[in-house]
């Protein structure tokens, strides 16, 4: 076995400018997605992944331009996400330079459309991302739904019926989100992970709750993740991803160091 | 980065991602000028030629078919150096048993074949299909095209088929995915590879900076 466990970066991208802030350690300040994108890649970061957050049509324009500047110059795969909802759109993202496009709520509004994609551009350029969460009481069999809208909106669409739909759909990889464990530094949701890894044969991301570097770990031998996403523990320097990855390799893990 | 001049010419036949392919080229090459085509006087005239590929294979063939490429890459072969990449390689391949099989090229004897369901490693975990992410190559010969990338490097791999190993005499490269499968097939000026060089971070690009210097033979 000597396929690497992967760890993508993931950048929020609002008209152009990366935001929530990253700071890394020997640069005050950058909001400029390009800069950033380099610096990962330098770092040896395996893939980098861009949310792309702005509502507004015209800035969704602007995010072109960024890709096609990143895809001149960071020779890595690149993916973006956020308010895919059209052939034309992962055909303009590609154009530009994109590698994957994640589909998320067009996903769950018309699931044919993940097979249109995969029809089209291929499965290897299709991510189906998830945003689950547990909706079973306490002592009940855990049980998981996708939500949309960050959480907000149920569905009532159960996560493994769903990821199994996706993967005969022709998604080429699964982002696995917790809404539970999102945004709390207490680590992935493992039981979810391990329950959707395990069901279906395409490459499940993890993400959603990263605090330290153990998580990373935890994430690929007990949520059996392909690969782990996270954003703060990169963006403010708290740990860089060499560091990372000597971490997982001492942990027994094949990393691409 | 080379300052090579040279004209490569990317084949354009419809399928996918060739802003990355020619990128990449660019970036390493700066002197050189690449294009991105689907004439055939201007892939005629090129020193070299880059088939990339991604997508499924009854399209990729059809459109080949349709553009008349299957000549032109039949042509480039016998003159000057060709890369291919990716499903660009499994085109060259007799047959392919994607989309309930397909006739190729058949430059390269043998047939890319669906990696399975339920795979397993040696030590009982499973192994998706996709094959996605960074593996290595071991190279299994010298190669002009190997120069200056260590031993077992790494490179970025996304496919569900595989070429099978059984022609010793052309594959330049292995990988171990639950078994060991071709990464790069080689004969006089044609070289091709399972992975993509143009995501390939610093080998990758060693790669093609090969490719764009190769004299071939």
């Amino acid at each position: 076995m000597s396929l690497a466990k992967r760890i993508i970066p993931c950048l929020d991208v609002d008209k152009g400018r990366v935001v929530k802030g990253v700071q890394f350690l020997d640069i005050r300040d950058a909001g400029d997605p390009v800069e950033i994108a380099k610096r990962y890649n330098n770092h040896g970061a395996d893939e980098i992944t861009f949310l792309d957050i702005t509502a507004s049509h015209e800035g969704r324009d602007t995010m072109i331009h960024t890709v096609e500047k990143i895809a001149s110059e960071v020779f890595i795969p690149l993916t973006v996400g956020g308010g895919v909802r059209s052939l034309i759109d992962i055909r303009a993202l590609l154009n530009a330079g994109a590698d994957k496009v994640g589909i998320n709520s067009a996903a769950v509004k018309t699931p044919e459309f993940v097979q249109a994609a995969a029809d089209r551009f291929g499965s290897q350029c299709i991510v189906v991302a998830i945003d689950a969460k547990q909706v079973s009481a306490k002592g009940e069999p855990l049980r998981w739904e996708v939500f949309t809208h960050g959480g907000r909106n149920t569905t009532g669409i159960d996560v493994l019926v769903w990821v199994n739909k996706m993967a005969s759909y022709g998604a080429g990889e699964i982002l696995l989100t917790s809404m539970d464990n999102d945004g709390t530094k207490n680590g992935f949701n493992l039981a979810l992970t391990r329950a959707v890894s395990t069901a279906v044969d395409i490459p499940v991301i993890a993400s959603g709750g990263v605090g330290n570097l153990q998580h990373l770990v935890d994430g690929i031998l007990e949520g059996k993740a392909d690969a782990v996403l996270a954003a703060s523990i990169f963006h403010f320097g708290e740990h860089t991803i060499p560091e990372a990855k000597s971490y997982m390799s001492a942990k027994g893990i094949e990393v691409r160091l | 980065m080379t300052d090579f001049r040279t004209k490569i010419a990317v084949l354009d036949y419809g399928m996918g991602n060739l802003h990355s392919v020619s990128k990449a080229l660019e970036y390493i090459a700066p002197r050189a000028e690449v294009i991105v085509t689907e004439d055939p006087v201007e892939i005629d005239s090129a020193d070299r030629l880059v088939f990339p590929g991604v997508g499924a294979m009854r399209d990729c063939m059809l459109n080949i078919r349709r553009l008349g490429f299957d000549k032109l890459i039949l042509k480039a072969i016998t003159e000057k150096p060709v890369l291919g990449i990716c499903l660009g390689m499994q085109a060259l391949l007799g047959h392919s048993e994607e989309n309930n099989g397909v006739e190729c090229l058949d430059v390269f004897s043998g047939s890319s074949k669906f990696f399975g369901h339920n795979m397993r490693d040696t030590s009982g975990e499973k192994l998706k299909v996709p094959h996605m992410g960074w593996n290595r190559v071991h190279q299994e010969m010298d190669h002009p095209m190997w120069q200056g990338i260590e031993q077992d490097a790494r490179f970025y791999f996304v496919h569900s088929y595989f070429v099978e190993n059984n022609f010793t005499e052309i594959v330049a490269g292995t990988t171990d995915y639950a078994f060991k499968f071709a990464a790069a097939l080689t004969t006089k000026n044609l070289f091709a590879v399972q992975f993509h060089p143009e995501k390939s971070h610093s080998s990758g690009l060693q790669l093609l900076e090969n490719f764009v210097t190769w004299k071939g033979i």
